[in-house]
């Protein structure tokens, strides 16, 4: 022990006289973990240079003992900590030049988790009385408000004992912070104090005063900031503590109006959407004063802005006020101030529905809409109101036979205003009363020629036919007369699929209108021209077993015309898939499951629906054996999205079964559908034994494939390893590291190498038809980083050591990782990739190009500071591509090229003159597409750095 | 226009922005050519914002699709665009901007006219003869201030 003293005296010597800096502190420190000496001990051994005259050697020891004590504070005892506590709030009355260490030390010292009693309140007021905060430097204020949140954690009832005194403190050590990292602490403080119950006495208008002076916020980081304080985070924990409290209303609605009066955009954004959030806190008694004044502001927002976002801020505050108001209780004597905002909207923008030019009528809908949509009362008032002055103003119209268009706007809003009244409130709809005409104006509609009034009427005859009691049983007949007519007759695709939609969810609710009136029709219809339209409308409306028993025949007819050939390959198998998916639709999903097992494995066709047909199937599957396998396929597919808990009959068998057909069949869609279902399955497959077997019999099998190298089959073998290697990596299988790794390894492979290299996009990005979370598939979050964190110096390290020949395969599969990356994970990793991104710029592979530029283009939005290094590389590459032969590269060669008009002027100016000739170029382009991307690209880079530009 | 000074028409009518252009098979398809159109040449002038409202030339309908002629072949664009009241002294710079957009979006080849719709305006021909004028033009893109003002007509108003 004795020695132990001397050698620590030596290295605190020397650590205080400030010969050795690092290797000090690390040893004591060390020492003091590893021998547990204990911290007095250490700080007796500091009493030299602590007690010193001056304030140099003074600062070292403090620095020295508030470094032990950072990595220390959880083994300190009660008692010691009396003693620290109490030297240390004393030396906050020493020498500036201490201060920093002093607060480092107390910092650890508060995140002990026995502070004795008291403790807190007394290190708070010797912080508060003798220090002024703002005089100190940007790590000393940062550390002051980590004690105070440290404190408020774990002292929270001596804390709340201060009373406003502490709120006082507060307020004074914040008052002009400027820095936004400590911004961001001194909001969450405030936000604890006002979430957390602490009094703010008199002090309310103060607290309110020191916060708001930065409302709003208005803040860029800098391009280099490490830090990534993005101006969002700041301005939602600054709407956090100001909307946090009813108290600081009478303050903050003033601000909100005045901030309005605003010409920043993001000003009134913010200041609406501040608003909204007051909604949620407020009552009807801190609003009322200020309805006026809120409501003429917001709507002259919403009438003159040109900007979409300012328009959607101010229709949710809105909403957020009404619903806010309807949400209130009212005393006996209070008036109700919901009945007083919305007759101010009413007296507002009715006005406008009925002026003959309709000029400011989408806007007042609107706004009209947001109200009502907020709560059940307003819906009443708002509707009670305006719908009958709607329905009135279109009567007139159509029969003075005023401007159609004018006519179909009015109809529009009416739908509008509807549809988002009946999706609103699902039961005793206002609108029963108007149930007649509304019916009337929805089939009107249905008749004009414009698709956007198509699809809107369908959508409101869907909700319509969702409510009790708002569709009659002739308007139902009339109804799925115009779904058929359009069936038949329209051709434009998004006004067939509404209808296609409406058709099915109406057949849900009255099957016996579609029965008796739809499905003759479409069986007249069935094979002619418009068949592929007739079929998918059977197949949306057959949910019922009734509807089924009639469209079933119908569809097997068509399926007995596809075997004797009438029809094209492809239009056969989608009959098949969508005769199916129809099966799929009305059995139970067990059931299901065990049918399309058995239909799989040994082509049992008795339980379908119609027995009449089965010879005709029979032939079907004797004659078109390939095509056979393919629904066959696209029934186990269906298979991996029915959900886990779905018990799979004779699963192994039906594994073995994939297996082989993925590793033998020739056909491209054959083989990938099989690997598809398999990693499907595999995913799902509980872990143990079994599936350890599946795994090990056929990675075997896939090694033999591969392995040689003149089997026909490597390219399926290849496949299904593609596949199964997701299947694992997506459920963290520890497995899957060897079968990726067997992917890198093939990267190298001469004649897989390409396909390889795209099978890495397979690997990370979302597959649309199975293994995704839609199918129930196990999938692991952030599983995209952690392939890329355990793989990414593999993949690097095969690139540099990689043949010329083979290298672009490398950069194909690194760019495909890269680019399925999360955004932030792609700016971190930037500047280690930069390098081999601009590498494969240039590589000749356009597939390789394009997916590193549409990696690029994202990161260059809000470029790392690695970039400026690289500038003048990026820029003759990405120049050089906006004349590549392939349109894709063109396109996102100049949106990159784009982006990087917006980094700081400085840097990018020097390339104004050489991307201004380049991009005259491409302006002539033969495609529009890539000429519109041109002129908006150089109309920008004139911008830069020209008077009025940026 | 905001230090106090009465705007000249306080209250325009507004009207409807048409939707983006749809996308069709030709565009996608690599092999064909698309000509530059009417639709295309609309497109670029139709966010240029006015020097006065916070609004497009396309809402103030100052210009309109079917003022716009283009003739790919022969390289030649001729646009008219139609002031809001027909005193409205912005008109040189509202033409001034459609023609400075015009000339940094399109090919050299073109030839480009910017003319007021005849009997819309007191002083067409004033404003239609400077607007031809290569030499005026240049001169009046030298002066910054002047610039900035087209500069800020020609941002995008996204932010």
């Amino acid at each position: 022990m004795a020695a132990d003293n001397s050698v620590l005296l030596g290295l605190v010597e020397e650590f205080v006289s400030g010969q050795v800096d690092s290797k000090a502190a690390e040893t004591v420190t060390g020492s003091s973990e590893k021998s547990i000496v204990n911290v007095i001990h250490c700080f007796s051994s500091c009493r030299l240079s602590l007690t010193s005259s001056q304030p140099q050697t003074r600062g070292r020891g403090v620095q020295l003992l508030s470094q032990v004590l950072q990595e220390c504070y959880s083994s300190l005892s009660e008692k010691e900590l009396e003693v620290l506590l109490a030297f240390y709030e004393n030396r906050l009355k020493d020498h500036y030049v201490i201060i920093p260490h002093v607060l480092q030390g107390l910092k650890a010292l508060t995140e002990c988790s026995v502070l004795p009693p008291g403790s807190a309140v007394s290190i708070l007021r010797s912080i508060f009385q003798d220090l002024h905060v703002q005089s100190l430097m940007v790590a000393e204020r940062s550390c002051v408000y980590n004690i105070l949140i440290s404190l408020m954690e774990s002292k929270e009832e001596e804390l709340k004992g201060l009373g406003a005194d502490f709120i006082f403190g507060f307020v004074q050590s914040v008052d002009g912070e400027r820095d936004p990292r400590n911004l961001l602490l001194a909001f969450q403080v405030a936000r604890n104090i006002i979430h957390r119950g602490y009094g703010l006495g008199k002090f309310v208008e103060e607290l309110f005063e020191v916060m708001s002076c930065y409302f709003p916020i208005d803040f860029s980081p800098p391009p280099s900031d490490p830090h990534r304080i993005t101006q969002e985070e700041l301005v939602l924990s600054l709407r956090a503590v100001l909307t946090g409290t009813s108290q600081f209303a009478k303050f903050l609605l003033p601000l909100i109006i005045e901030k309005l009066d605003s010409d920043i955009q993001s000003a009134k954004v913010d200041s609406l959407q501040t608003l909204a959030a007051c909604g949620l806190t407020y009552s009807h008694k801190e609003l009322a004063e200020f309805l006026p004044g809120l409501w003429s502001s917001i709507r002259r927002e919403v009438f003159q802005t040109a900007s979409e976002r300012v328009e959607s801020a101010g229709l949710s505050a809105v909403s957020a006020l009404v619903s806010c108001l309807s949400r209130s209780v009212l005393s006996s004597d209070s008036e109700d101030v919901l009945q007083v905002f919305l007759s101010l909207v009413l007296k507002d923008c009715q006005h406008h529905l009925c002026e003959p030019d309709l000029k400011l009528v989408w806007p007042s809908a609107k706004l009209l809409q947001a109200a009502a949509g907020a709560s059940y009362r307003a819906s009443l008032i708002v509707s009670a109101a305006v719908i009958p002055a709607l329905l009135e103003q279109y009567n007139n119209r159509t029969q003075v036979r005023s401007c159609p268009s004018l006519t179909n706007i009015l109809r529009t809003v009416l739908m509008y205003f509807s549809l988002c009244l009946l999706h609103k409130h699902t039961e005793d709809s206002v609108l029963v009363a108007f149930q007649q005409s509304l019916c009337s104006v929805v089939f009107s509609a249905l008749t004009e020629s414009s698709a956007g009034l198509q699809v809107t009427a369908t959508g409101v005859l869907t909700a319509l036919g969702q409510q009790p009691g708002l569709l009659a049983q002739t308007d139902v007949e009339k109804a799925v007369d115009h779904l058929t007519r359009l069936i038949l007759e329209e051709d434009d695709t998004k006004v067939s699929l509404a209808v296609v939609e409406c058709s099915g969810s109406l057949a849900h609710l009255h099957p016996k209108a579609f029965i008796s009136r739809l499905i003759p029709r479409l069986k007249e219809e069935i094979l002619s021209a418009v068949r592929q339209r007739c079929v998918t409308a059977l197949a949306s409306v057959s949910s019922l077993p009734s509807v089924v028993q009639e469209s079933a025949p119908i569809l097997l007819q068509v399926l007995a015309s596809a075997h004797t050939g009438t029809h094209s390959f492809y239009s056969k198998i989608s009959f098949l898939i969508i005769f199916s998916t129809l099966l799929f639709s009305y059995r139970s999903a067990s059931r299901m499951a065990s049918q399309a097992v058995s239909l799989f494995l040994d082509g049992d066709v008795s339980f379908l629906p119609e027995n009449a047909f089965p010879s005709q199937i029979q032939l079907l599957q004797k004659h078109h054996l390939f095509e056979r396998k393919k629904q066959h396929l696209w029934d186990s597919s269906c298979h991996s999205f029915t959900s886990r808990q779905v018990e799979i009959p004779e699963i192994d068998r039906l594994l073995v079964q994939l297996e082989d057909l993925s590793c033998t069949c020739p056909h491209l869609f054959s083989y990938t559908s099989a690997a598809k279902c398999f990693a499907g399955l595999v995913n799902k497959r509980p872990a143990g034994e079994a599936l350890d077997a599946v795994l090990e019999r056929v990675m075997k099998r896939i090694s033999v494939e591969l392995e040689n190298v003149s089997s026909a089959q490597r390219t399926q073998a290849f496949t299904l390893l593609l596949w199964v290697s997701k299947a694992l990596l997506l459920r963290y299988h520890p497995l899957s590291t060897a079968l990726t790794d067997k992917l890198f390894a093939l990267l190298s492979d001469p004649a897989l190498g390409s396909q390889v290299a795209d099978g890495f996009c397979v690997l990370m990005s979302d597959s649309l038809d199975v293994l995704n979370r839609n199918c129930h598939a196990d999938v692991r979050i952030m599983y995209r980083q952690r392939f890329f964190a355990e793989n990414s110096t593999k993949l690097i390290q095969g690139f540099n050591s990689a043949e010329q020949e083979e290298k672009s395969c490398y950069l194909k599969a690194l760019s495909h990782i890269v680019s399925n990356l999360p955004r932030q994970i792609q700016l971190t990793e930037l500047p280690a990739l930069l390098p081999l991104l601009l590498e494969a710029l240039s590589c000749a592979d356009q597939a390789v190009q394009l997916s590193t530029l549409s990696c690029l283009q994202p990161v260059l939005l809000e470029p790392p500071a690695a970039i400026r290094n690289q500038l003048e590389a990026l820029f003759s590459r990405l120049l050089a591509l906006t004349t590549s032969p392939v349109m894709k590269v063109r396109i996102a060669s100049l949106q990159c090229v784009h982006a990087l008009s917006r980094l700081p002027e400085h840097m990018v100016l020097p390339f104004r003159a050489r991307v201004l000739k380049a991009l005259a170029v491409p302006l002539d382009d033969k495609k529009r597409l890539v000429r519109i991307k041109a002129m908006v690209a150089r109309g920008e880079w004139f911008l830069l750095g020209s008077p009025g530009g940026k | 226009m905001s230090g106090g000074t009465r705007l000249e028409n306080a209250n325009p009518l507004i009207f409807q922005r048409s939707g983006e252009r749809l996308l069709t098979a030709t565009d996608e398809d690599e092999d064909l050519a698309d000509p530059i159109d009417d639709r295309e040449i609309f497109d670029l002038i139709r966010s240029i914002s006015d020097p006065e409202h916070p609004l497009s030339l396309e809402e103030l309908n100052v210009v309109e699709q079917m003022r716009v002629n283009v003739n790919d072949e022969e390289s030649t664009v001729s646009v008219e665009f139609t002031p809001t009241i027909p005193h409205c002294s912005m008109a040189t710079l509202i033409g001034l901007s459609i023609k400075v957009k015009l000339l940094r979006s399109l090919p050299d080849r073109f030839k480009i006219d910017v003319h007021i719709t005849p009997g819309t305006h007191a002083s067409e021909d004033a404003v239609n003869k400077q607007l031809a004028d290569k030499e005026r033009v240049a001169a009046a893109l030298e002066n910054s201030q002047l610039l900035e003002v087209v500069n800020q007509c020609l941002s995008t108003r996204t932010m």
